[in-house]
C-alpha cells in the first residue's frame, strides 16, 4: 500500500506544525494496519505515541473510516460488491445473503475459526464483468452461487 | 488519409471522430486522456501543457486570471455548479495567510469514474489548473485529496508531481517568477461524506471526516482555519484551456448559463457505456441514443439517473431535456458530478430508489439527527413497500420525512439523500401504488411480491433447474413436470437462467 507523506517544508516554529503532525494520522494508520493486519490496541497506542495524540483521539478517528479495521480480520477477507452494476445484473444483496448464510456470519463479522471475514464494499471497478467480489487482493468476476461454493471450498482446503 | 481516393466498391473506414460514439463529443477536460502517456510530462508539454501557467505567470496579474475565469462562467464540476471565478475571487480577498488550494478527488458516487480517468490519464492538467488557481488566489501550497480506492490515480499523480518539480512547474520561483507553489497528495480512507468540502478538509487534517455548517465558507476559513479554495478535478482540468484559449472561446461552447462541456460516465442498461464529454445543452436523448446507442436487447428505456445517489431520475417524457445545471434541476434531477445511469423496463423504480437510499443513508456521518434518523426511517418505509407490506399513508410519510431532511440537515448529504426517492415517487408514483394497493411489483423485481412458477406445457422434466436450485425448492422426477414450492423458493432467479425451455415464469 502506498503511503504518501506530506513532505513538510515548514520550520518547527510554524504554528501549524501541530496540525501537520495530526494530518499524518490517516497515513500512519494505514502503515500500522499494513504491519499488524488490523488496528489492535497495541497498534493504536503506538500511532498515538508517535503523533503525540491520545489513544481516544486516534480510536475515534480510525473508527470513522471504513478502511480501518478495529477488529482482527479473517485469513480471507471476502469483499462482496454492492455497487450499482453488480446490483443491476442480480448481484449485490443475493450474493451477500448467500455468502452470509453459507459462512454463518453477518457482514463485518469473522468466522469462529478465524478463516473468513465478510465485508460489503462499493464498486470494485469490475462493472463490465459484474457481479464481482474480492478475496484479499484477488478479484473474482461473473460470480454465481456455484462459483462461490467452489471458491470457498478451495479456500478452506488451502487453509488446511 | 483524405487524399486517398476510394474505389467505388470500397467502404471508407470512419476516423474515430466520425464514429457515432465520438461525433457529438467535444473534448476539453478529456482532450489528452488516452492520447498521451500520462507518465511522461514531455507528452503533456508537446500538447501545449503548462503554456497556460506560463501565460498566467508572465502576461497576467492574478486579478486578470480571475477576470478570465469569471468571464468564462465556468461552473464547478463537483456538483453544486458554483461559478469558479467568483469562488477564487472570494479566496483572493481573504486577508489571512497562508492560503490553500485543494483538489477534491474523492469521487465516491457509484457508477462514476470521470475524475479517476482524468487523474490516471492526464494528471498534469489538474496540477497545472491548481497552480493557476494558486497564483490567482495567492497560495503556495496545495492538497489533492484522492480516494484510496484509486491506487493507479495516486501513482500517476505522484509521478506527475515529481516531474513537474523537476521541470520547474512546481516549487520555488516557478518559471523564473517569484511565485512558489507545491503540492501534496492525501489519501482518503473510505467515507463518502469526505467528498463534502468541509468534511474533506477535516479529513486532510487527520480528523473524523464530519462536515460542519457553512458559513464560514472555506474561502474564509478552511483547512486549519485558513482561506482555502476547493474545486473538483474536472474544474481544475478545464482551467488551463480557458486561460490559453480565452473566456470567449469557452463561453461559446455549451449554453448561456452553463458554458463548456459536461463529462459523464455512462453506465447501466445502455449499449455503449463509457466516459463521454459533451457540450452543455445536448439533450438526454442525444446522449442516450446517439452516443450511447440506446437500450440493449430491444428493451424499453425507463429512466435515467443523474447526480448519483444524491441526484434524481428522469422518465422517458423528459428525454428532450437539455443537459445543463439549471435545466436538469428544473426537470427534477441534478447535474451532480457526472454519473449517468440508464435503466430499462426490467428495473423496479421502488427498488432503484431504495438502492440509492441504502447507499446514501449508510454514509451519513451521524453528526446531525435529521440525516441520521431520517435516512434510516425513509429506508424502513421503502423496505416495507418493496416487501409488499406498504400502507396507504406511506407515501405521505415519505414526503414528510424527505421535507424534514431537506430543511434540517447540516450538510448537502442529508439535504439531498431524499432526492432519488422524491424523483422516483414523482415520476413513477403508479409503481409505488401498485406495490402498496395491489401488492404487485410491475417490473417483477421485488422478491416479496413475486412468485416463480413452472409453465407445465414447456417443462420437459430435464431436472436442470432442480439440480441448480440452491434452496432445494424444486421437486419433480425425470421427464415429469417440475414444481417450485413458493414457501421454500428464495427467488434468486437461478432456475430461469439455467432453463433452456423457457419453462419458468415470474408472476
Ligand atoms: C456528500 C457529498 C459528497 C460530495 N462528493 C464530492 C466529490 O466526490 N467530488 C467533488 O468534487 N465534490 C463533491 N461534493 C461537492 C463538494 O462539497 C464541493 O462542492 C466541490 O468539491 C466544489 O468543487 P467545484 O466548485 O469545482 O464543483 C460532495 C458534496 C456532498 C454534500
Ligand atoms: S458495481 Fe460491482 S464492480 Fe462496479
Amino acid at each position: 500500500m502506498a503511503i504518501v507523506s506530506s513532505n513538510s517544508t515548514t520550520s518547527a516554529a510554524d504554528p501549524l506544525e501541530d496540525g501537520r503532525k495530526r494530518a499524518m494520522l490517516l497515513a500512519a494508520l494505514y502503515i500500522a494496519q499494513e504491519q499488524f493486519g488490523w488496528l489492535s490496541e497495541e497498534a493504536i497506542r503506538r500511532v498515538a505515541e508517535r503523533l503525540d495524540l491520545s489513544v481516544g483521539q486516534v480510536k475515534s478517528t480510525a473508527s470513522f473510516y471504513t478502511m480501518f479495521k478495529l477488529q482482527p480480520q479473517g485469513k480471507y477477507r471476502i469483499q462482496v460488491c454492492e455497487g450499482l452494476s453488480c446490483y443491476l445484473v442480480g448481484g449485490a444483496d443475493p450474493i451477500i445473503e448467500y455468502v452470509s448464510a453459507k459462512l454463518g456470519i453477518q457482514p463485518g463479522e469473522t468466522t469462529a475459526d478465524g478463516l473468513f471475514t465478510l465485508e460489503v464494499v462499493q464498486c470494485l471497478a469490475a462493472c463490465g464483468t459484474a457481479p464481482a467480489l474480492k478475496v484479499n487482493d484477488e478479484l473474482y468476476e461473473n460470480m454465481t452461487f456455484t462459483a462461490i461454493d467452489q471458491l470457498i471450498e478451495r479456500l478452506q482446503e488451502q487453509a488446511e | 488519409m483524405e487524399n486517398v481516393e476510394l474505389q467505388q466498391d470500397q467502404v471508407a473506414i470512419p476516423t474515430y471522430t466520425e464514429l457515432p460514439y465520438y461525433r457529438k463529443q467535444v473534448r476539453i477536460a478529456l482532450r489528452n486522456c488516452g492520447i498521451i502517456n500520462p507518465q511522461r510530462i514531455e507528452d503533456y508539454i508537446a500538447r501545449g501543457g503548462y503554456l497556460a501557467l506560463a501565460k498566467a505567470l508572465t502576461e497576467m496579474t492574478p486579478d486578470e486570471v480571475i477576470g478570465v475565469m469569471k468571464e468564462s462562467k465556468l461552473r464547478g464540476r463537483g456538483g453544486a455548479g458554483f461559478v469558479t471565478g467568483i469562488k477564487w475571487e472570494f479566496a483572493r480577498r481573504s486577508p489571512a495567510r497562508p492560503k490553500y488550494v485543494i483538489c477534491n478527488a474523492d469521487e465516491g458516487d457509484p457508477g462514476a469514474f470521470m475524475d479517476r480517468s482524468i487523474l490516471e490519464g492526464d494528471p498534469h492538467s489538474v496540477i497545472e489548473g491548481m497552480a493557476i488557481a494558486a497564483y490567482a488566489i495567492g497560495s503556495e501550497e496545495g492538497y489533492i485529496y484522492c480516494r484510496a480506492e484509486y491506487p493507479l490515480a495516486i501513482a500517476h499523480l505522484k509521478t506527475a508531481i515529481q516531474q513537474a518539480r523537476d521541470y520547474g512547474f512546481l516549487g520555488k520561483n516557478i518559471l523564473g517568477s517569484n511565485f512558489n507553489f507545491d503540492l501534496h497528495i492525501k489519501e482518503g480512507a473510505g467515507a463518502f461524506v469526505c467528498g463534502e468540502e468541509t468534511a474533506l478538509m477535516a479529513s486532510i487534517e487527520g480528523r473524523r471526516g464530519e462536515p460542519r455548517p457553512r458559513p464560514p465558507f472555506p474561502a474564509v476559513s478552511g483547512l486549519w482555519s485558513k482561506p482555502s479554495n476547493v474545486n473538483n478535478v474536472k474544474s481544475y482540468a478545464m482551467t488551463p484551456q480557458i486561460i490559453l484559449n480565452g473566456a470567449e472561446w469557452f463561453a461559446s461552447i455549451g449554453t448561456e448559463n452553463s458554458p463548456g462541456t459536461a463529462i459523464f460516465a455512462l453506465t447501466g442498461k445502455i449499449n455503449r457505456t463509457g466516459l463521454i464529454e459533451v457540450p452543455m445543452g445536448i439533450t438526454l436523448r442525444e446522449i442516450i441514443y446517439d452516443i450511447g446507442g440506446g437500450i440493449p436487447g430491444g428493451k424499453k428505456f425507463k429512466a435515467v439517473q443523474t447526480g448519483g445517489p444524491l441526484g434524481g431520475c428522469l422518465p422517458a417524457e423528459a428525454l428532450d431535456t437539455p443537459v445543463d445545471f439549471d435545466s436538469l434541476v428544473q426537470a427534477g434531477a441534478t447535474m451532480g458530478s457526472g454519473g449517468m445511469i440508464v435503466v430499462d423496463e426490467d428495473t423496479c423504480m421502488v427498488e432503484f430508489a431504495k438502492y440509492f437510499l441504502t447507499f446514501a443513508s449508510a454514509e451519513s456521518c451521524g453528526k446531525c439527527v435529521p440525516c441520521r434518523i431520517g435516512g434510516r426511517r425513509l429506508l424502513e418505509v421503502l423496505t416495507r413497500i418493496s416487501n409488499g407490506e406498504g400502507k396507504p399513508e406511506d407515501l405521505d410519510e415519505i414526503e414528510y420525512i424527505s421535507r424534514n431532511m431537506k430543511e434540517a440537515s447540516l450538510c448537502a448529504l442529508g439535504q439531498l439523500t431524499p432526492g432519488p426517492v422524491m424523483a422516483s415517487l414523482r415520476f413513477f408514483r403508479s409503481e409505488y401504488e401498485a406495490h402498496i394497493y395491489d401488492k404487485k411489483c410491475p417490473a417483477k423485481v421485488c422478491k416479496g411480491l413475486i412468485t416463480y412458477r413452472v409453465i407445465e406445457e414447456n417443462c420437459t422434466g430435464c431436472m436442470v433447474c432442480k439440480r441448480n436450485c440452491p434452496a432445494g425448492a424444486i421437486s419433480g422426477e425425470k421427464r415429469e413436470v417440475h414444481y417450485i414450492d413458493p414457501s421454500i423458493c428464495e427467488r434468486c432467479g437461478i432456475c430461469i437462467t439455467v432453463c433452456k425451455f423457457d419453462a419458468i415464469l415470474i408472476e
